[in-house]
């Protein structure tokens, strides 16, 4: 202790040492890399392998679809230009730009309608996708189907006005018996429709397509990218109240309305929708009126419709069955009958619940419609096996057209899921 | 004061049918079984009245008579004189064929992508994402014609093979990648061939066994025998001595070039392997989504729960996760089983003769009974979807958790 006092130390620290930096291996990138790609060795065998098949892609496709040819007027001219080297011929796409997206029998002036209809479809679109946009913009997105069928297939503008005034008498007869019973309005509003569509239909003239403003075009003249957009956005927006009715349906306590739901369902589900287009292409027409002339596209649209409705039914079945039975029981002890409580309650939730599985659907449908070039409609898959690679100039620019194909289904698709994956996070308002 | 009596019996009114609930719903459903015989009473009576004008009728009578057309893929004897019926099975063989080999190959897929997808390594899971994505977003249509081009555009004739300035050479002697379809060496079956077979079951029975033996010994005496390598050996070691023993029966058929074109082994056709090997890719991503989503749902405190018991992580893996995560897999692993053998009828975009090529595409076409061959067709895929939806059910029902 003494000698404590005698012998004091030299140096005593009185502030706190900064600490010092980690050892470079311990953060920074180096630690990134150990921890993620090189933990232990058989991680770091992966991540070789890994490396190297993405090399082996990268080495062979970036110089070649770098290399590429853009103008030129067929496969020989392009390979002069490329003189020996690798590289794609790209040229395809640009020459044959508008038979891909729109076929090749679609008058080649008329472009400018499908392309307008198609920029709308954003503008009517939106408003069901983002509901932050002002609800007015749902008037634009109910005209919108009318406007696009004038612009794709022209005619006489009276048949869409005359669909339309059908559909607005509809709604006023809805609209003034709802009150009193759901049942009676809804019936009534589609019985008016009828009506209006009937008479309607006996008033237009026979030759009012000659002379329109916009030329009619026929249905066999479509083509293209433009007619999986079609087949795409007509069959999901169509099955999707056909197929809430389907999955309320198959809950329903009245025996008979059950079994010709689950009948429908499981009969649609069990077959491939290929089998399902050969009946469009082959066998429908045997069904409807004789002398009644049903083009191919609106058979198919019947087919994939009720193809996806059984899909979407599924879907929504599930959403329903996730109810909890006490929202059931509340809606019925509120004194709600059964249309008030599945509009008011239980639909909401229920579709909700089911909207990345209706989304799944749209895309997997969306990726179906390529299926229709087997019944020979030439669409954009159709276009590209048909008329293009069977041409004279361009007989074996497969994997231009093949990567594009791919290209644009890729793109639309995977926003598609981004788009579901964002509103799932958007609607999770429950309880967590 | 006032007594309760029974309401008045007021005279039935129609309006009653839809107010009261008592005949509401007869009322209803009667409606719904009107419209419906309605339905298709216009439906058939359309039908029948465009049958007499085109003067056809409905007969299955050409099921029986001579397809007159040839099927290169078939497993069972098949010539251009057989019957439509005959002509329709080797489609269903067919079918069957190439949906249980992309059934096969999709698991395996699937579940490497799945496992991978979950891995600690950066590189390797963005990699899957990558496949995953690019797979599910791009129609499987378009991934059969890919594949099929790449079989007969871009692989060598046969005729590239021959010769001193050969620009193609075959695979280990053994397999020959060519336009006309992948040829790999045959098995040939000698004499006591078959008792090497029952060598090989007899010894998988084996393994069963002593499987069972080292779990009953361990819930009794608590005592671990090894069980990888002792399984292992008694996979081969049997069949192997056997096969000496026998003096190697069993023997390869090699394919060979003679000629223009290859001769011997087994000829696995262009179509076949365009159609299998892009049903599996495809499907194989779904299945990695869903093998993800399976081993995702057992929840963390499973495994630190097996962990603090002193499980070792092989056995955390097998006794603990696998079983659970294995519940949440298996039933929509069966619907894309389903989805592959709906998927298959694709067959007919690259000619493979699968029965919607041949029952519903060149009979159809042949013989113009349009109405027949597709109903026959439905109904084969939908006794195919209903049977492995039964198989489904019994499945769920015995593994559903049995709770209170």
């Amino acid at each position: 202790m003494s000698n404590f006092q005698t012998n004091p130390v030299a140096f005593v620290r009185e502030g706190m040492i900064p600490s010092a930096p980690p050892p470079y291996t311990a953060g920074g990138p180096i630690k990134w890399l150990r921890e993620n790609l090189f933990a232990t060795p058989a991680n770091a065998l992966l991540t070789i392998v890994a490396a190297y098949v993405i090399y082996l892609v990268l080495a062979s496709t970036l110089p070649w679809v770098l290399n590429g040819v853009w103008t030129a007027n067929s496969l020989a001219e392009c390979r002069e230009i490329l003189n020996g080297t690798s590289g794609a011929c790209l040229a395809v796409l640009t020459e044959r730009w508008p038979q891909l997206l729109f076929g090749f029998k679609y008058p080649s002036d008329q472009y400018w309608r499908p392309a307008l209809a198609f920029a709308l479809l954003f503008v009517a679109v939106a408003p069901v996708l983002f509901f932050d946009l002002p609800r007015k913009l749902l008037t634009i997105t109910a005209l919108y189907p009318f406007v696009a069928f004038w612009l794709i297939w022209g005619g006489t503008i009276l048949a869409p006005i005359l669909a339309l005034v059908g559909c607005v008498g509809g709604y006023l007869v809805y609209q003034r018996f709802v009150k009193g019973s759901f049942a009676i309005g809804f019936f009534g509003g589609i019985a008016a429709a009828f009506v209006i569509w009937m008479v309607g239909g006996a008033l237009i003239p026979d030759g009012a397509s000659e002379n329109s403003i916009l030329t009619a075009i026929p249905s066999r003249d479509l083509g293209g990218f433009m007619l999986n957009m079609m087949l795409g956005v007509t069959c999901v927006s169509l099955s999707i109240p056909i197929g809430i009715a389907l999955a309320l349906g198959r809950q329903s306590r009245l025996p008979l309305i059950k079994i010709i739901c689950v009948v429908f369902i499981e009969f649609i589900r069990g077959v491939p929708l290929i089998t399902l287009l050969f009946v469009a292409n082959v066998m429908l027409a045997y069904f409807f009126p004789p002398n009644s002339s049903v083009d191919l596209f609106l058979r198919v649209v019947i087919m994939i419709t009720m193809f996806s409705a059984a899909y979407i039914a599924e879907v929504i079945r599930g959403g329903l069955a996730a109810l909890p039975t006490g929202q059931y029981e509340a809606a019925n002890s509120l004194g709600l009958d059964y249309a008030q409580a599945m509009r008011l309650i239980i639909l909401p939730q229920a579709l909700k619940i089911s909207i990345p599985g209706i989304v799944n659907v749209a895309v997997g449908l969306f990726k179906d419609t390529t299926l229709v070039s087997v019944i020979s409609m030439f669409d954009l898959l159709g276009m590209i096996r048909g008329p293009i690679l069977a041409s004279t100039e361009w007989n074996g620019v497969y994997w231009e057209l093949l990567g594009f194909a791919a290209l644009l289904f890729f793109v639309v698709c995977y926003g598609i899921s981004q788009y579901s994956q964002w509103l799932e996070r958007r609607l999770a308002t429950g309880h967590r | 004061m006032t007594t309760l009596t029974d309401p008045p019996r007021a005279g039935f009114r129609l309006y009653l049918l839809f107010n009261d609930t008592r005949y509401r719903s007869l009322t209803f459903q009667a409606i719904a079984l009107m419209l419906l015989i309605f339905a298709f009473a216009y439906l058939g009576s359309n039908l029948f009245r465009n049958l007499t004008a085109a003067g056809l009728n409905i007969s299955y009578d050409f099921l029986g008579s001579s397809a007159g057309y040839d099927i290169n893929q078939r497993l069972i004897e098949y010539d251009s004189q057989s019957t439509n019926a005959r002509a329709a099975v080797v489609g269903i063989l067919n079918t069957l064929l190439v949906a249980f080999l992309a059934c096969v190959t999709a698991t395996i897929f699937g579940v490497i992508a799945g496992v991978l997808r979950l891995s600690n390594n950066w590189l390797v899971s963005k990699l899957m994402a990558f496949y995953v994505e690019i797979f599910r977003n791009i129609p499987v249509l378009i991934w059969i014609i890919i594949i099929f081009t790449i079989m007969t555009a871009v692989l060598p004739g046969p005729n590239k093979f021959r010769g001193d300035s050969a620009t193609a050479s075959m695979v280990l002697d053994m397999f020959a990648f060519t336009n006309r379809g992948i040829y790999v060496p045959a098995p040939t079956w000698g004499a006591g061939s078959s008792i090497l077979v029952l060598t090989f079951i007899a010894s998988i029975a084996g393994i069963f066994a002593y499987r069972r033996y080292t779990t009953k010994l361990l819930y009794d005496t608590g005592r671990l025998l090894p069980v990888f390598w002792p399984s292992i050996a008694l996979l081969l070691m049997p069949t192997i001595l056997m096969y000496f023993v026998l003096g190697r029966p069993v023997g390869l058929d090699l394919p060979e070039l003679r000629g223009f074109n290859f001769q011997g082994g087994l000829k696995i056709g262009g179509p076949l392997i365009a159609l299998w090997f892009a049903l599996s890719v495809y499907t194989g991503a779904f299945i990695a989504e869903n093998v993800r989503a399976g081993i995702q749902s057992v929840s963390k405190g499973q495994t630190e729960a097996a962990l603090a018991l002193g499980l070792r992580p092989g056995r955390v893996m097998n006794l603990v996760v696998l079983p659970q995560a294995l519940r949440v897999i298996i039933p929509p692993l069966i619907s894309q089983f389903l989805n592959i053998t709906k998927n298959s009828s694709l067959a007919i975009a690259v000619g493979y003769a699968d029965v919607t090529a041949t029952l519903g595409g060149i009979t159809l076409n042949q013989t113009g009974r349009a109405i027949e061959c597709v109903v026959l067709l439905m109904l084969f895929y939908l006794t195919i979807s209903l049977s492995i939806s039964a198989i489904m059910n019994v499945y769920n029902n015995s593994v559903k958790l049995k709770e209170r």
